[in-house]
């Protein structure tokens, strides 16, 4: 009976095992990290505190590798996610806001699809892709594989974010005789400035962290940071590595919670 | 008929109504030639000849699906017998993905719960936390877990120490270790949509249940899983699938003895085996499971909506 007064949102058990949860995602990371600090050059051994292996990320014999790397992987990501997000803002504003039109289901799985297809398949296809039509495999060809799989990931906060948007701020705008153009660019964009914030955002570390389908097209030459630390830890890994790596996490985590608190800062304008 | 008189908009017009063709046509660009052409043109280079170097001759072959499910000797002139190679690769695939799977729904279910049942701030700290770890590169956190595991890595060595165990745990490349990548690599995937369904549960069923004195046990059984089983097959489809096709994980923890279907797949393009008609044929055979699997869920979600 409820005057037995049992909390029916508690199960025995259920606590721990999110505690376990949270340990699991978080120890591998924090290990790593912690041992990026670390001043002996073996990675078992723990010596002493150091910035070593800073030091020899930033200004070791590597360095230039992974600096290139670095720049690749920024300006990648940076085209990607530019390109991404204005295709899915226009992709948002036509399955939202343009009524019906010829080919509008499809669409929507259309825009999904690379969320669908396995990234290992998007790679293959993608490579022969570029070799049939007789595309050389480089730069380029990863910036175009990257706006594909980033298109979604802008999607997703984009159209969420449009569709909190009520219409009828356009209409009045409407209304009052801007044209189409003024109603977008005064009305729509701004308030879709956090949506459209959170999207390139996500779509950007997206860019950042693909390695499967970069290490297909990158061709001979070109590397960005995934491929070039793929490369470095076949020969097993080194304490450098964990640098550059707690460096990667580091920025990854200060993205994520940027475009977290971008899309709420938006929600309590309104 | 084209020409005839204007319609009157109505009310409730869409702000761009008439722009939806335009609007949407740079994604469809896009998606349609770099993903959709690519993926039909690599079911042409499927049905081809393999060239030694890499690449195709373009003469029409059924080698590449041959190869793959039959044996034919090694000068390809006995009597076909089944091929066992690489149907165990995709079966020891779909095992390993059903293992994580099954971790993540182990551990993701009631973290779910968890964070569904917490209020306000709490919840989205909770679910902030969850997610985090997600967005950090994949191919660092499989570093991570590769380092943690190792035989005289962090984890062993402080289990050493405190007198647990005397000899180190081998886990690193076992199919064990690929379980634990995969389930650390997709995790979040499991936690989300189960936290969707649980946060629109209706508590008011657990109390009427409650009040007919329904036990603990009975309640989560019958009544909650039922209700957001939804969240659990969205969640089990969102880590299975990309596990299936994992590279990472398998390449990284398992070593050469546990290959799964990715890394079949890349040696064929990347490694020393190179044949192109081979690694597309894997490929379109692990695109074909994949849309079996998607069609079966978007059947049975048609199915209980309607």
């Amino acid at each position: 009976m409820a005057s037995k007064n049992i909390d029916l949102r508690r199960f025995p058990g259920f606590l721990p095992l999110t505690y376990l949860c949270l340990f699991l995602l978080y120890t591998p990371l924090i290990i790593v990290m912690i041992y990026s600090f670390n001043d002996s050059a073996s990675i078992t051994r723990w010596d002493s505190l150091s910035l070593r292996w800073y030091r020899e990320v930033f200004f070791g014999v590597e360095a230039p590798k992974f600096r290139t790397a670095t720049y690749n992987s920024v300006t990648i990501a940076l085209l990607a996610a530019t390109s991404a997000t204005i295709i899915a803002t226009m992709a948002a504003t036509a399955m939202l806001r343009s009524g019906k039109f010829r080919g509008k289901s499809a669409s929507f799985g259309l825009i999904n699809l690379p969320l669908m297809v396995p990234e290992i398949v998007t790679a293959v296809a993608t490579l022969i892709f570029f070799s049939a039509i007789g595309f050389t495999a480089g730069y380029l060809t990863i910036v175009l594989a990257h706006i594909v799989f980033c298109i979604p990931f802008a999607y997703l906060p984009i159209a969420a974010r449009m569709q909190g948007i009520e219409e009828t701020f356009e209409q009045a705008a409407q209304d009052l005789y801007a044209t189409r153009f003024q109603t977008f660019r005064l009305i729509l964009l701004p308030l879709m400035y956090p949506g459209i914030l959170s999207g390139f955002l996500l779509a950007f570390i997206i860019s950042l962290d693909d390695f499967i389908i970069t290490n297909f097209v990158k061709g001979a030459g070109v590397e960005t940071l995934p491929t070039a630390i793929y490369g470095a830890v076949r020969q097993g890994i080194k304490p450098n590595i964990m640098a550059i790596s707690t460096l990667l996490l580091v920025v990854s985590v200060v993205f994520v919670t940027l475009s977290y608190f971008v899309g709420r800062m938006g929600d309590k304008k309104q | 008929m084209a020409a005839g008189p204007q319609p009157t908009p109505n009310s409730s017009t869409s702000t761009y109504a008439g722009f939806g063709v335009p609007l949407i046509l740079p994604a469809w660009v896009i998606i349609g030639f770099f993903l959709v052409l690519p993926v039909g043109i690599m079911m042409v280079y499927s049905f081809l000849t393999k060239e030694f170097r890499g690449g195709v001759i373009w003469e029409f072959s059924l080698s590449a699906y041959d190869q793959f499910f039959f044996y034919r000797g090694l000068f390809g002139d006995e009597a076909p017998t089944i091929e066992w190679t690489y149907i165990i690769i995709f079966w020891r695939s779909i095992w390993q993905a059903a293992v994580a799977t099954l971790f993540c729904l182990f551990i993701g279910f009631p973290t779910a719960w968890f964070i569904a049942t917490r209020t306000g701030r709490n919840r989205s700290i909770w679910l902030f936390l969850i997610t985090i770890p997600y967005w950090v590169n994949l191919l660092i956190r499989t570093i991570s877990m590769k380092f943690l595991i190792r035989d005289n890595g962090p984890m062993n060595e402080l289990l050493i120490n405190s007198g647990l165990i005397s000899e180190p745990i081998h886990i690193i490349n076992t199919n064990l270790a690929v379980q634990l990548g995969l389930f650390y690599s997709y995790l979040p995937f499991m936690v989300l949509p189960i936290y969707a369904a649980v946060e629109r549960y209706n508590f008011a069923l657990s109390e009427a249940a409650a009040d007919l004195y329904a036990s603990r046990t009975v309640i989560l059984t019958q009544i909650i899983l039922p209700t957001v089983k939804p969240g659990i097959i969205a969640g089990c489809i969102l880590v299975f699938v990309p596990s299936l096709g994992a590279f990472l994980a398998p390449d990284l923890l398992g070593g050469a003895k546990n290959f799964m279907i990715g890394s079949l797949i890349e040696e064929q393009f990347k490694g020393a085996a190179g044949n192109w008609p081979f690694g597309a044929a894997a490929s379109m055979i692990l695109l074909s499971m994949v849309l079996v699997v998607l069609t079966l869920y978007a059947r049975q979600q048609t199915r209980e909506q309607g």
